[in-house]
């Protein structure tokens, strides 16, 4: 479930600026490393979560402006191809670049004390409160991200723009400021997702690329451009991951010998939301929830 | 004139003989940049530590060290290795981390006749079928701080253990090693996927399971993630736990923080082991890079001290093979961790230790509390079969 939020902080951003800007952002995953990185190094300075958590989303929305305005403006009317080959170069550019401003060692960052303790919500099976708040962090971006795009005029122009970009320029509004508005709340959510990260993982160079492969597999699950497709991707591949890790071996235990179970359990959960995406695809080839249905 | 012309044509035409002569040249393999860098810039620093002791000698002749960087990836550690062969005609090589590229690139090498000083990966496969008179491997067999910790469990009487690591060719012989000295059947038995990063599947078993101990392997970022969510979900403090150095290093401690704190984990190395071989190189560490030395940057200073015992041996002339072979063999070096010699297939044979993480001026660090073995040696000697 956590990482199923978790999944859908990062997938959101992801899909808003593949669905409204049709740009492929690899080096989303890297946004993701650089809001880790800020929350725990304010976090060393001052003490506090909170203000790191702020430094990070303030930060991370920065560098994807930066980004957006730098590199990627070029890149819209080129060729899906072109735009896979730059963002993967900004990855190996943001990892390097990571690396020399803090070094290769990892980086701490704890869970702020208020919720450093554990929440019986069934006796017996504590479960951690940060992760609880990581859940609650979800909802509350999933809702607001609705009220945004159904209910704003911000939003309005943001779909419209999806639809056809020419016509809202003609109409008189900004869609480069649009756009960058678009990659820099992009970024801010991968930021936000690195962030609240940092405290449960490594806050290493490369954190970023592991969970964008998963990212990846959930905007396709749930159509690609769709915020409520990326939400129900993002919690149906997070059960199943988890899921699958939990049960499989298990299972297999039944009617094999513990050893060959593990290796082939462990083998077979790590492919289970591979599987299930090709399930998916062969059923609705645009996805769960496609935008333009 | 044309005497002299001629002379002088001689000359230089003689003077390749003494330019033979010249620096020993190491060529290292090592990971330096992506995921598990820290591991190979450590042993570079180490190593590179003993070189500037001498003043860019070693053994008392000058060496030429050329340092690349394999990102930890087979095909590219393969391509630095065959341009070490045939461009820069290298006598020794040394530096991989990773035992799969270890696996790669070891074998080819040994063939040509050059030098393999293993700083770190210790593989099976190299230990035993595929050992080899020009391999050896001055850090561990991969099994022996596993083998360490499973005796150590046994002897404070856990019964109930629970084992996890990850799915891959050395988690299964972590594992294996374990068990190997902790002889009961373990109480559950887990792979994780490697590079897992969250591990809520695995604690929830833990917690269903109630073991009375928990053992783990699981390297660089992996761990780090663990060690804060074991903490987080409220286990560490009820259910004890204990894994090799990897988990518990200097480099990797600051990351993980008081999640770390008290636990007991196994190495064949620590900064507090009493020798003067070792005090000066802990000293020596702090001064030139401003850090305390890892496990990993020992392994590299070692590599270099016994390189320079061999060196020194056959007076910088690395035309005499079997000579250089035998003085390696001899291990006539201070090893920073006091005992040290070669066992038959060149693995070491070396005392290994229990640490304990504490604080230390504010600073998390690791601490002797026992030895378990004395001059132990790996469970592969028997399937190595060297000339």
């Amino acid at each position: 479930m956590q990482l199923g939020v978790m999944l859908f902080l990062m997938a959101s951003g992801l899909t808003l600026v593949f669905g409204i800007m049709d740009l492929i952002n690899l080096a989303h995953g890297s946004l993701y490393m650089v809001g880790a990185y800020l929350c725990a190094t304010v976090y060393q300075i001052t003490g506090s979560f909170e203000i790191g958590l702020l430094a990070a989303l303030a930060g991370t929305a920065l560098v994807g402006i930066i980004i957006e305005t730098v590199a990627l403006r070029k890149l819209y009317t080129r060729d899906h191809l072109d735009q896979v080959l730059a963002t993967y170069g900004l990855i190996l550019f943001l990892n390097e670049l990571t690396k020399v401003i803090w070094g290769p060692r990892a980086l701490f960052l704890d869970v702020p004390e208020v919720l450093s303790g554990t929440v019986e919500i069934i006796p017996g099976m504590p479960y951690p409160a940060f992760r609880l708040a990581i859940i609650a962090v979800g909802i509350i971006v999933a809702v607001t991200l609705y009220f945004l795009i159904t209910r704003t005029r911000i939003g309005m122009l943001i779909r419209a723009s999806a639809t056809n970009r020419e016509i809202v320029g003609a109409l008189g509004v900004n869609v480069k400021l649009l756009y960058t508005l678009v990659f820099g709340l992009g970024a801010m959510l991968a930021g936000l997702a690195g962030a609240m990260a940092g405290p449960l993982l490594a806050v290493e160079v490369g954190m970023g690329e592991d969970v964008l492969i998963l990212t990846l597999v959930v905007i396709v699950i749930g159509g690609i451009g769709s915020i409520r497709g990326a939400l129900l991707g993002s919690i149906l591949v997070g059960v199943i991951d988890t899921l699958g890790r939990a049960f499989i071996p298990t299972i297999f235990k039944l009617f094999m010998n513990p050893a060959t179970a593990d290796g082939l359990g462990a083998s077979l959960s790590s492919m289970t939301i591979y599987i299930f995406m090709a399930v998916i695809l062969a059923w609705k080839p645009k996805g769960l929830l496609p935008v333009h249905a | 004139m044309k005497q002299a012309i001629l002379l002088l044509m001689t000359a230089i035409l003689l003077s390749p003989s003494t330019v033979l002569a010249g620096p020993v040249k190491i060529g290292m393999i090592t990971t330096l940049s992506g995921g598990g860098s820290g591991l190979g810039i450590d042993v570079r620093d180490g190593f590179n530590l003993a070189i500037e002791q001498e003043g860019g000698n070693l053994g008392g002749y000058p060496v030429e060290l050329i340092v690349q960087d394999d990102a930890r990836k087979p095909e590219k550690a393969k391509q630095i290795a065959d341009r070490f062969i045939k461009k820069d005609k290298v006598h020794i090589m040394t530096g991989i981390i990773w035992s799969n590229l270890a696996i790669a690139v070891v074998p080819k090498v040994v063939r040509e006749g050059i030098f393999y000083i293993s700083p770190n990966a210790g593989p099976a496969l190299l230990a035993g079928k595929a050992c080899h008179e020009n391999y050896f491997n001055v850090a561990w067999q991969n099994d022996n701080l596993h083998e360490a910790m499973g005796q150590y469990v046994k002897e404070m009487g856990f019964k109930k253990v629970f084992i996890l690591a990850p799915n891959y060719p050395a988690g299964k012989d972590a594992l294996r090693g374990f068990k190997r000295f902790y002889t009961d059947k373990p109480h559950g038995e887990v792979y994780t996927k490697l590079g897992q990063k969250d591990y809520a599947d695995v604690i929830a078993m833990i917690q269903s399971a109630k073991p009375d101990a928990v053992y783990f392997f699981l390297p660089g970022g992996m761990g780090i993630s663990f060690l804060k969510q074991y903490k987080q979900a409220g286990l560490k403090g009820r259910i004890p736990l204990f894994g090799p150095a990897f988990s518990f290093d200097q480099g990797i401690l600051g990351a993980v923080g008081d999640a770390a704190l008290g636990v007991k984990n196994s190495s064949q190395w620590n900064k507090d082991i009493k020798n003067p071989a070792n005090k000066k190189f802990v000293n020596d560490f702090k001064e030139k890079y401003g850090r305390l030395p890892s496990l990993y940057a020992s392994q590299g200073y070692d590599a270099a001290r016994l390189i320079a015992s061999a060196i020194k041996s056959v007076q910088g002339d690395m035309s005499n093979a079997d000579a250089f072979r035998e003085a390696l063999r001899k291990a006539d070096f201070d090893s920073v961790r006091g005992s040290f010699k070669f066992g038959p297939n060149h693995h070491p044979i070396q005392d290994i230790y229990i640490r304990e993480v504490v604080y230390e001026d504010g600073v998390l660090t690791n601490r002797i509390v026992t030895k378990v073995f004395s001059n132990h040696s790996n469970a592969y000697v028997g399937e190595c079969k060297m000339k």
